[in-house]
């Protein structure tokens, strides 16, 4: 098949061209935010909070409300509940992140079992179901996704002093629980965006895969940023498309398609690279000159002799 | 006698201080310093010395407000520290720093403007200004676009300074800056402390390095769980203070009596040497 019809092909569909818009919505702000997540090492925070959403999804589908409201409360008050866990020292930040992702969970299977149709909308939860998105829920997203970003831009530096040097940043007097608060309430919004495209399961494999290739592309905070925005756009789309042609689950496939990203950047990064790292490194002129000149073992006797 | 304003021992007022009043820290149930009584003026360098574990880093966190004050009282120019957080700068410990962290040496540098750039604004033409003075002070402007886990240990704590220093702030507070540095990088510091002492600023240094607190300080607060002693290098650098400090004798190489740190400093080489074998041969004072 040409190029051209592989992409325009699939595009011929409006529910092709609403899930083009959405994982790329996606894919962006999870990358975007993943940069964070990368960082200050909360893979870990992530999978929880997808996690903690789901008694919130489940209480808004009996109830009948929606279930993106549902997630993002529940969301916030997860954030919440572990930012206030940890600051007793006797709780590991991590002890108290387990507690409330696996009762929270629980909460929502113990939920769903009173529930006699939920099986359906169970299996687009957890997988996501990126063709079936409304216009409506892309609106959602758009707007979602723009307050992340804005509170992104907003609160840059504090973000990025209390990310890098977390002491100096207490030092300076800047409100450091209330911004960890603002980080989690920020990657909740980000997962809630993401459920559609990828589903709750997956949906940390778009928090943490582009971020975690883009760290190995660069050493600039805000360039990391755009790359793994990029990276995580760029899987998206090629996610999606490759679905469409092979008839293969959309969700799954724009993970492994950021999967298989990162297992590039990882081997041919220019700097990082496992590849790059270990092939010999072509010298430049002046070094190789350099080199001859002290190897030769004319050169090396002289020098002796000199002594 | 005419009645005034309350006035420290030392004849300064409390409005013109850093005064700590019997200050005990305390992590939980366990109490980590405590005993902390000081009034140090403008103008003072402060040598914060002591075993391990003895309290120096957690004497300057509780000036900062960052460790448990349980009871006692810190104030600036006598206001609670609390309030006076963008008075201070302070450069930590190097093991606190994630050197892997994607910033460059000018983003270190310009994090000390943040307290005065505020929230929701970018730093201003003032700011990059003042940030680039103070890279070249510590002789780091070439440097400024390197990410900061590709530099030395003497580079990465020159660029520590200079974003202390571009908080333009009272007090500067070191812990622990002579670690793993060379030895340029070490002159560097110790003349920047001079410089904020001439500045009429207040330092204080957290160090086991006996040798740098004498020569950049003119006072020692001598802490091991508790304050031990505080004053004058002449009364505390001492032999007998210092075992007492840290629990047993002390070898104090290079001891030269000499009471004003800086002339020891800047005094000529053969005067310095014949100081120093003169004290490692045996007592002749």
């Amino acid at each position: 098949m040409p190029f051209a019809d592989y992409v325009t092909d699939p595009l011929q569909y409006e529910f092709m061209k609403r899930a083009l818009i959405e994982v790329i919505l996606m894919g962006a702000v999870t990358g975007a935010i993943g940069a964070y997540i990368v960082l200050r090492g909360l893979s870990f925070i992530g999978d929880a909070l997808s996690h903690a959403i789901f008694p919130g999804i489940v209480i808004a589908f009996l109830l009948g409300q929606s279930i993106f409201l549902g997630a993002l409360a529940f969301g916030v008050l997860t954030s919440a509940g572990i930012a206030v866990i940890a600051t007793n020292a006797r709780v590991k930040e991590d002890s108290a992140i387990g507690v409330l992702f696996a009762g929270t969970f629980a909460l929502g299977v113990v939920l769903i079992s009173s529930s006699k149709n939920f099986t359906r909308d169970l299996a687009s939860f957890l997988f996501g179901n990126v063709l079936g998105v409304t216009t409506h829920d892309i609106w959602l997203s758009a707007i979602v996704g723009a307050i992340v970003i804005v509170l992104m831009v907003l609160f840059y530096k504090e973000l990025l002093i209390t990310s890098f040097d977390r002491v100096a940043a207490q030092a300076m007097g800047l409100p450091v629980f209330w911004l960890d608060l603002l980080l989690l309430v920020m990657i909740s919004l980000t997962i809630v965006v993401s459920l559609r495209a990828v589903g709750n399961i997956l949906v940390v494999a778009m928090l943490v895969t582009p971020a975690a290739a883009a760290r190995l592309l660069t050493d600039r905070f805000p360039i990391m940023i755009l790359l793994s925005s990029g990276i995580g756009a760029l899987s998206g789309v090629l996610g999606l498309f490759i679905s469409y042609h092979n008839d293969v689950a959309a969700g799954g496939t724009i993970v492994l398609v950021a999967t298989a990203i990162f297992g590039l950047v990882w081997l041919f990064a220019p700097e990082h690279g496992w590849l790059t790292s270990r092939l010999p490194r072509r010298l430049s002129g002046a070094e190789a000159e350099t080199r001859i000149l002290f190897e030769s073992p004319e050169i090396q006797t002289h020098t002796r002799s000199s002594q | 006698m005419v009645l005034s304003a309350p006035v420290a021992p030392n004849g300064a007022s409390h409005d013109d201080c850093l005064a700590i009043r019997d200050l005990t820290v305390a992590y939980g149930r366990k109490v980590v310093l405590q005993g902390v009584h000081a009034d140090i003026r403008r103008g003072q360098a402060i040598g914060v010395v002591g075993p391990n574990g003895g309290g120096k880093s957690t004497l300057l966190k509780a000036v900062l407000g960052i460790a448990p004050v349980v009871s006692g009282r810190i104030s600036l120019f006598g206001r609670p520290a609390s309030e006076m957080k963008s008075h201070m700068a302070y450069v930590p410990q190097r093991e606190a720093v994630d050197w892997d962290f994607p910033v460059t040496v000018y983003d270190v540098a310009m994090m000390g403007r943040y307290p005065r750039t505020g929230w929701l604004r970018r730093p201003g033409r003032r700011d990059h200004d003042v940030v680039r003075d103070m890279l070249e002070r510590v002789d780091m402007l070439e440097h400024r676009n390197r990410q900061i886990g590709q530099l030395s240990g003497g580079q990465q704590q020159r660029v520590f300074i200079a974003r202390a220093l571009a908080q333009e702030a009272d007090v500067l507070l070191l812990d622990e800056p002579m670690n793993g540095i060379d030895a340029s990088t070490q002159e560097v510091i110790l003349a920047i402390i001079e410089e904020q002492r001439e500045a009429g600023k207040i330092v204080l240094l957290a160090t086991h390095d006996l040798v740098s607190a004498s020569c950049a300080c003119d006072c020692l607060c001598c802490v091991n769980e508790r304050m031990v002693s505080y004053g004058p290098l002449d009364e505390t650098y001492t032999p007998e203070n210092l075992s007492q400090t840290y629990g047993g004798p002390v070898i104090m190489l290079g001891r030269t009596d000499v009471p004003e740190p800086m002339h020891t400093h800047h005094a000529g080489d053969h005067a310095h040497h014949h100081h120093t074998h003169e004290n490692l041969g045996g007592e002749h004072d």
